[in-house]
């Protein structure tokens, strides 16, 4: 959530760049830097004024949000996702000074489900369409972003497929879910992850922002973690929970403000993604600094151990050989 | 009928077609492992043993820890009756056996283990090949395998094989042997039912599946892997017991086009024995529509005798694989060229087929 400032700030303090303008409905919670703050809402005309009147060059749309959080309830989210974009869009288009467009989408883009190929690339879509949802909303913003591009085909579009972004200070529908004392899984499945480290994720959008390539570009750390695995790295208890089941403890859940359970949040967590990262290296040349297992652990270090830790588990090993004078394998 | 003229079929004697001669052709001589197969992974292990140490090093700092007079069995006792069993259970290098066991689950209850981008974990798998599935190839369906040279040593290739048996045993057996003979893992191609299926998806991933689509078949290929499919499917593996050796339709010929992109060796795999391992003499198609399941198997000790009807009948097996059709003669853009696909399908189902036939000629018998 406070990724656009974090980009706002670094995108400021560098030399190359005469000048930074946020737009957000709400202020930033903290210091912009030399960035500028615009207060207004995108999903209403006056997004338009402020790219005219500042002769803006480059667009970065980073405001197609995963989970509600404090904008209110599904309604709005899909607002300011979708209408959000549509203004924003329709304000670039105007905009005769604009020669670069940006926009932060996610892998949700693809979905989960049973028939998805292992590995998605930039070419194939959803196997199964969301009729709801984030998973729909990213569908329906990039294809007004293609729209866009037929329409002003002299501006270069990027379009940056996120894996979901982890890190120390990171606060998304998926960190608060490992964030759980406790972490309910779906029932005899496990979901293969990929994670993006928050710094690889600024570091690839400062990128195409300054030195434009156009295209669509899934961007993810390598390598993959299974859930199962994911959680007993930071030795947490999991709950496997019947996948019909799961739905309504996620409501609870939901209601107690501890984690966010929508529908597509539980498909990914028993189908899990897996996407292609070929055109990221050969065409974009960017390469993650973390990959997945780095990202994770570096977002684990700010969780502090938990109840199974791996130095309690060899601890506990320890004990074993010693007692029973064995060497340790 | 007389002088109906003969049009071959399939690469028309180019290499790898079926010769039928008991050599293999040259060409595929080549693309076989060879005589220089490398002896199985597992084979490898046994190690310089360590000389046990003798116990009494070992139970001092067990009794320093216990204090002397607390109630209960003193922990060095406990500590012996541990060692003991440990020797039961791992032999007499017990030690290294049991070290290697704990070093495993702590990496196991630490996540500290690698899955590739398909959710293969090698570790795990070589455990439960090893451990679970060779056994029962063995002592309980008693396997002979034929043709391993054929599977290449190293490099992308496509097991194609007949499927039978009600439940997909098949397909681990055939993992199974061909890494005993090989020490190659299959990555075997799965419909999305199992990856829909809760716990069998969960282990599928584990075990090296992915979903059988052109992507994951392609991706496998070109990474080298050894890729394992059943065309037949469900129509295969849910026949009728009196269709038993009858191949079914061999899909939509996804595989070979997947094989002649990636240029990778067709290795035609026939298994003769799991069709009588759950004999499928009827089906409940309401059950299983309600279920969403192809079919609901009834066998003739299943219901009937509850868990005890899925064991299955100890058949005797046999399985062959095959002189490999090769397809890197063709160029990529065959891959597009449907009739070239169906004639290469229908080589493969035909080459299965006759070599089934064969197979069960030379069983004695169902139990032999």
């Amino acid at each position: 959530m406070d990724l656009g400032r974090k980009f706002a700030r670094q995108l400021a303090d560098d030399p190359g760049i005469d000048r930074v303008i946020g737009v957000d409905v709400l202020p930033p919670r903290a210091d912009l830097g030399k960035a500028q703050f615009v207060r207004a809402d995108i999903r209403n005309p006056v997004i338009a004024k402020v790219i005219a009147r500042e002769k803006v060059d480059t667009v970065v749309h980073m405001s197609v949000i995963a989970s509600p959080g404090p904008a209110g309830g599904r309604t709005s989210m899909k607002e300011l996702n979708v209408i959000g974009t549509m203004q924003l869009l329709a304000a670039c288009q105007g905009a005769q000074s604009l020669e670069h467009l940006v926009v932060k989408s996610s892998t949700s883009f693809y979905g989960a489900s049973s028939k998805d190929p292992a590995m998605f690339t930039e070419s194939m879509g959803p196997k199964r369409h969301a009729s709801t949802g984030f998973t729909k909303d990213v569908y329906e913003v990039e294809s007004y972003v293609r729209g866009f591009m037929r329409r002003r085909p002299d501006v270069s579009v990027t379009m940056i497929r996120a894996a979901n972004h982890l890190g120390p200070s990171v606060t998304s529908v998926l960190s608060s879910y490992f964030r759980l004392a406790v972490i309910p899984t779906v029932l005899g499945f496990d979901a293969r992850m990929q994670f993006l480290h928050e710094s690889d994720l600024l570091e690839v959008l400062r990128r195409v922002s300054l030195d434009p390539v156009p295209g669509t570009f899934n961007v993810a750390g390598d390598g993959v973690l299974m859930l199962s695995q994911a959680i007993r790295r930071l030795g947490k208890p999991s709950v496997p929970v019947p996948g019909f089941a799961v739905g309504s403890l996620g409501s609870v859940l939901k209601r107690a403000g501890l984690s966010d359970f929508s529908s597509e949040q539980v498909n990914f967590l028993t189908y899990g993604r897996g996407v292609d990262t070929t055109r990221m290296r050969e065409v974009l040349g960017f390469e993650p600094r973390y990959d997945t297992a780095a990202t994770f652990a570096d977002f684990a270090t700010s969780l502090g151990s938990g109840l199974l830790s791996e130095a309690r588990i060899s601890a506990a090993e320890s004990l074993v050989t010693q007692t029973l004078g064995v060497r340790r394998g | 009928m007389a002088d109906a003229e003969v049009i071959p079929l399939g690469t028309r004697g180019a290499p790898g077609r079926g010769t039928g001669r008991a050599k293999p052709s040259a060409s595929s001589r080549s693309l076989a492992a060879g005589a220089t197969k490398p002896a199985p992974a597992a084979r490898k292990k046994p190690k310089p043993q360590v000389a046990p140490k003798p116990k009494r090093a070992t139970t001092p700092p067990a009794a320093a820890a216990a204090p002397p007079d607390a109630p209960g069995i003193p922990a060095e006792e406990w500590a012996e009756a541990t060692v003991e069993a440990a020797k039961e259970l791992f032999g007499p290098s017990w030690e290294r056996g049991f070290a290697e066991f704990l070093a495993y689950l702590r990496r196991r209850l630490t996540g500290d283990y690698v899955v590739d981008e398909f959710g293969f974990d090698a570790e795990f798998t070589q455990r439960f090949v090893t451990t679970m599935l060779r056994p029962i190839a063995e002592k309980w369906f008693r396997i002979e395998v034929k043709g391993a040279e054929n599977i290449p040593a190293d490099g992308g290739a496509l097991i194609v094989s007949n499927h039978s048996g009600t439940i997909p045993i098949d397909g681990l057996m055939v993992g199974a042997m061909a890494h005993r003979e090989t020490g190659r893992f299959i990555r075997p191609l799965g419909a999305d039912l199992v990856f829909r299926l809760p716990i069998v998806s969960e282990l599928a991933r584990l075990g090296g599946a992915t979903l059988a689509c052109n992507e994951d078949a392609e991706r496998m290929l070109r990474m080298g892997e050894l890729v394992a499919v059943w065309p037949e499917g469900f129509k295969g593996i849910g026949k009728p017991f009196a269709d038993r050796y009858k191949l079914q339709r061999f899909g939509r010929g996804g595989f070979v086009s997947a094989a002649i992109r990636t240029q990778v060796p067709i290795i035609p795999t026939s298994v003769v024995g799991a069709e009588e391992i759950y004999p499928l003499v009827g089906n409940i198609p309401s059950l299983a529509r309600l279920l969403g399941i192809p079919y609901v198997p009834i066998t003739p000790f299943f219901p009937l005798l509850g868990p005890l009807g899925l064991i299955p009948l100890p058949s005797k097996w046999l399985i062959e694989f095959g002189e490999p059709v090769r397809t890197d003669a063709y160029d990529a853009a065959a891959a597009d060229d449907p009739m070239l696909v169906f004639n290469v399908t229908d080589q493969v189902r035909e080459t299965i087929q006759q070599t089934l036939y064969k197979l069960l000629m030379e069983r004695p018998n169902v139990f032999g």
